[in-house]
């Protein structure tokens, strides 16, 4: 560490308006990542103040009006502000470029453009916050979102404004990964974190213009009185949980595919191990993501659709289990003869594995029919749900930011605090969710803000243990942040864990404004555990 | 134990069809299991055997990646497992689909927040579905508003209420008891209030209870009337008696104020008397409470005369009773 301070992304250039203007992915991606850690504590508080008021049956805390404006705003803020842009936007920002070797995405102005959309789009909602909220669900079912006299127009635009922001960044990262790849970097030498982004980002250019379209019609039929949707002007609510669905189905895989890919990337570099079944978990990428397009019914299963579309749906249904399932058998068998180290990313890593299985699990009981007509919008399947989005996705993410904290700042946080923390978010996660499976048996339906005293028990351990939730990602996330105060700087040409991939191989930490200082040239594949050893420059 | 079992998952077994659907969980809840043990059983066997210990030199590993063995058993021993599971979650549908052609069938109706049920022989009752024991029970749902869902978790059946077009299910219940209906669609400020009961009878008690529907509070006196009704138009999910706020103003804090200025939304006002409560009853959007939303839907048609006079002399009543 003699050598003067070095020029990277961070201190290169300086000022604030080379930051509000930058076209640099890796400011951009900061930005995101900055704006959805903030949506992220919002939605998360507004959980809080949920489970606070679920603690007891009666209206303890907040009025019915109060708590279903409350859940509205966490699912719309999780899904619409947290998961959906800034999982891709922050760690597929910051990493895409450096794991193809390009020096930015393909249209850096683009890639701001989209940012300024959302947050734009982000103002709408924030407005809808500060305007006495907006009390339908996230779902905006109508004909109660056509009735509704809270803000159901500010964040039906805020939502269409941020699906353009999604629709760019998808199209930005497929031009990214189809032309900037350096020489000899062919499809199945990628890592597995790009695959996921191109069939996330295929998803989100043919599924968010449904998004639109019906934000559209929802909001002409309130100005204008145009019957769509509303029975009472001649429409079909029906017909909107089709349109709905047929965007919110394959959402669920923009905000699970992301979280893949990571998982991916993760287990083989602390596992010190080639991955298991890589073209194996590459196609089943995309072809989750074309699956995903097809079943969107099973929300739908006590609509009354007709009994041969319900058979359907099912049985499409259990085509996205299977390719799902071998690929948690595969990352498992990743660790087979390899060199484990029970580090941060990889606890997250692990506690993956446990939470998501039971989230796709549960999946299979929602599938059926028959059993889905009891279980239908009960808590099982906000557990289950939960199990899928925080337990998966969320858990990724958190996983995601630990392993490339160290390369996206220079430095490293405190590996045993974070561990704690990890175990934390792991055991307060069981806590709040399990017993909600057992509340939707016995028949507690969800969105409910008061409850029958028979529920009470379930209600109140769930509780307790949200607040252990709550804490430990608050330390995991304070944690991360600490290390800019306490600079515990990892070494400018640093692969803390011994990643193969380019964005840990050919550049410094964090990297340089140009990503490389002359282009890469690939010297193995992205998980050659087998051919080269890599040393770690990082002990703890 | 498997009984124990059901009971410490599931509410009653109150429908022919539901312990099947029970059984069809368990099979699903077992292989679950066993798939989960796998997994989990790998994870800490294969992270902590093959863990970097301390002072170990970072080395080559293995090149393994694939064994068509174990990925076909990954592949065909799920796909086994899920397609019994497909065959016998739409086999036990379909039960739940056909309706005997001997059914009764009782009309119901969702509407922000209480349930109408419509008898066969004539006679309404709110919020308490009275159906015969052992008998095919059809109901045709549909709402008058936004969309509800009607969900009797002992017959392990739900389905949606539409208000443009009607939906059907349909149970045989077994056991005679008082059980539990939710509204499983979210509906607005009373969808957790909207409950109702299931009160399933002998059929010899059913038709008796049927031919005397709507006839039987004749010769209550007034405010005892008005306290059954209370509960029963289901006033109770909207308005309280101890003077605490729900989604309308309690009915002991009108009963104080008899004869008093209640102030409205729009800063008219008006003195509480019986008009007064009568129209608040039949018009409930005309005159709102300042501080409330105007969310109470019309008892225009649901209640008789007789009924309307009995509702005001018991809440009448009320401010008696709190002086006392």
């Amino acid at each position: 560490m003699s050598e003067h301070k070095k020029q990277n992304y961070l201190n290169h250039p300086k000022g604030l308006m080379s930051w509000i203007l930058t076209l640099d992915h890796k400011r951009i991606g900061l930005m995101y990542l900055f704006s959805g850690i903030l949506f992220f504590f919002l939605g998360g508080l507004l959980a809080l103040v949920m489970r606070f008021e679920l603690a007891a049956p009666g209206n303890d805390i907040i009025s019915n009006e109060v708590y279903n404006n409350v859940y509205t705003l966490h699912g719309a803020i999780m899904i619409f502000l947290f998961i959906i842009p800034a999982i891709p936007g922050a760690l597929g920002n910051i990493l895409l470029p450096l794991m193809v070797g390009a020096k930015d995405v393909a249209f850096p102005r683009l890639n701001l453009a989209s940012f300024y959309i959302y947050s734009f789009g982000a103002l709408f909602a924030m407005y809808t916050i500060i305007n006495g909220g907006v009390d339908t669900g996230w779902t905006f079912y109508t004909p109660y979102s056509t009735q509704s006299s809270s803000n159901v127009v500010p964040m039906t635009l805020g939502i269409f404004i941020i699906g353009f922001s999604s629709i760019l960044t998808g199209l930005n990262f497929i031009a990214t990964i189809h032309k900037m790849r350096i020489p000899g970097l062919t499809w199945y030498k990628l890592p597995l974190f790009v695959w996921a982004l191109y069939g996330t980002s295929l998803v989100q250019i043919t599924a968010t213009p449904v998004l639109a379209i019906t934000m559209v019609l929802l909001m002409l039929e309130r100005f204008l009185g145009i019957g769509i949707f509303d029975p009472a002007l001649g429409g079909d609510p029906v017909l909107y949980q089709h349109f709905f669905w047929f965007y919110s189905h394959p959402a669920v895989y923009i905000m699970i595919l992301p979280a893949f890919g990571i998982i991916s990337e993760i287990i083989p570099v602390h596992s010190r191990k080639k991955i298991w079944g890589y073209k194996f978990i590459a196609y089943s990428t995309l072809s989750i993501a074309f699956i995903g397009f097809l079943v969107w019914g099973h929300h739908m299963f006590t609509s009354g659709q007709s009994v041969f579309s319900q058979i359907v749906f099912s049985f499409i249904t259990y085509f996205v289990g299977i390719p799902t399932g071998v690929k948690i058998f595969s990352w498992i068998l990743t660790m087979y003869k390899g060199q484990v180290s029970f580090t941060p990313p990889m606890m997250y890593a692990l506690s993956f594995l446990f939470l998501f299985t039971i989230g796709g699990l549960t999946g299979i009981f929602l599938g059926a029919v028959a059993l889905d007509i009891h279980l239908h919008d009960t808590y099982f399947v906000v557990a289950h749900f939960h199990y899928v989005m925080q337990g998966g996705t969320i858990v990724a993410f958190l996983g995601g930011l630990h392993h490339w904290w160290p390369k996206s700042f220079g430095v490293m946080y405190n590996q045993t605090i974070a561990n704690i923390a990890a175990l934390g978010v792991f055991i307060g996660f069981n806590g709040t969710f399990f017993p909600q499976f057992l509340l939707g048996l016995r028949g507690m339906p969800r969105r409910y803000a008061t409850y029958d005293e028979q529920f009470v028990e379930l209600h109140s351990y769930s509780t307790f243990w949200s607040g252990i939730l709550g804490i430990s990602i608050f330390i995991a996330v304070m944690n991360l942040f600490w290390s800019f105060i306490k600079k515990n700087k990892v070494d400018p040409g640093s692969n803390p864990w011994g990643g193969m991939t380019l964005e840990w191989t050919h550049t410094s930490s964090p990297p340089h404004p140009h990503n490389f200082e002359e282009e890469p040239v690939l010297q193995h594949g992205p998980y050659d555990y087998d051919k080269v050893i890599v040393e770690k420059t990082y002990k703890k | 134990m498997l009984d124990r079992l059901t009971e410490f998952f599931f509410p009653k077994q109150v429908s022919t069809f539901a312990s099947d659907i029970d059984n069809l969980y368990f099979f699903i809840f077992y292989s679950s299991v066993a798939l989960f043990f796998i997994v989990v059983f790998g994870m800490v066997y294969l992270s902590i055997k093959y863990r970097h210990r301390k002072g170990e030199e970072l080395k080559l590993t293995s090149s393994k990646d694939h064994s068509n063995l174990l990925e076909s058993l990954f592949f065909i021993i799920p796909l086994i497992l899920v397609s019994i599971t497909f065959v016998w979650g739409i086999k036990s549908y379909l039960q739940m689909v056909i309706v005997p052609d001997d059914a009764i069938e009782i009309k119901v109706t969702g509407q922000s927040w209480f349930w109408t049920f419509d008898y066969p022989d004539g006679g309404t009752t709110l919020n308490e579905l009275v159906v015969p024991s052992n008998t095919p029970v059809k109901l045709v749902l549909s709402s008058k508003d936004v969309l509800h869902s009607f969900f009797i978790p002992v017959m392990r059946s739900k389905m949606d209420c539409l208000p443009n077009r009607y939906n059907i299910m349909w149970f045989d219940a077994t056991k005679e008891g008082v059980y539990d209906i939710f509204c499983t669609e979210y509906c607005g400020t009373g969808h957790s209030q909207m409950g109702a009961k299931v009160i399933v009878m002998k059929p010899a008690q059913y038709d008796e209870w049927a031919s005397e529907l709507g006839s039987e509070d004749d010769d209550l006196p007034l405010d005892e009337l008005g306290a059954k009704l209370y509960t029963k138009k289901a006033c109770n999910t909207c308005h309280t008696l101890d003077g605490s706020a729900l989604v309308g103003p309690s009915y002991l804090q009108t009963s104080q104020m008899w004869g008093q200025e209640r102030v409205f939304d729009d800063g008219t006002s008006s003195v509480i008397d019986d008009n007064y409560i009568r129209s608040s009853i039949l018009e409930p959007m005309t005159q709102i409470v300042a501080g409330y939303q105007g969310v109470m839907p019309t008892y225009q048609g649901l209640l008789s005369d007789r009924e309307l006079d009995a509702l005001i002399a018991f809440l009448k009543t009320l401010n008696e009773d709190s002086q006392i």
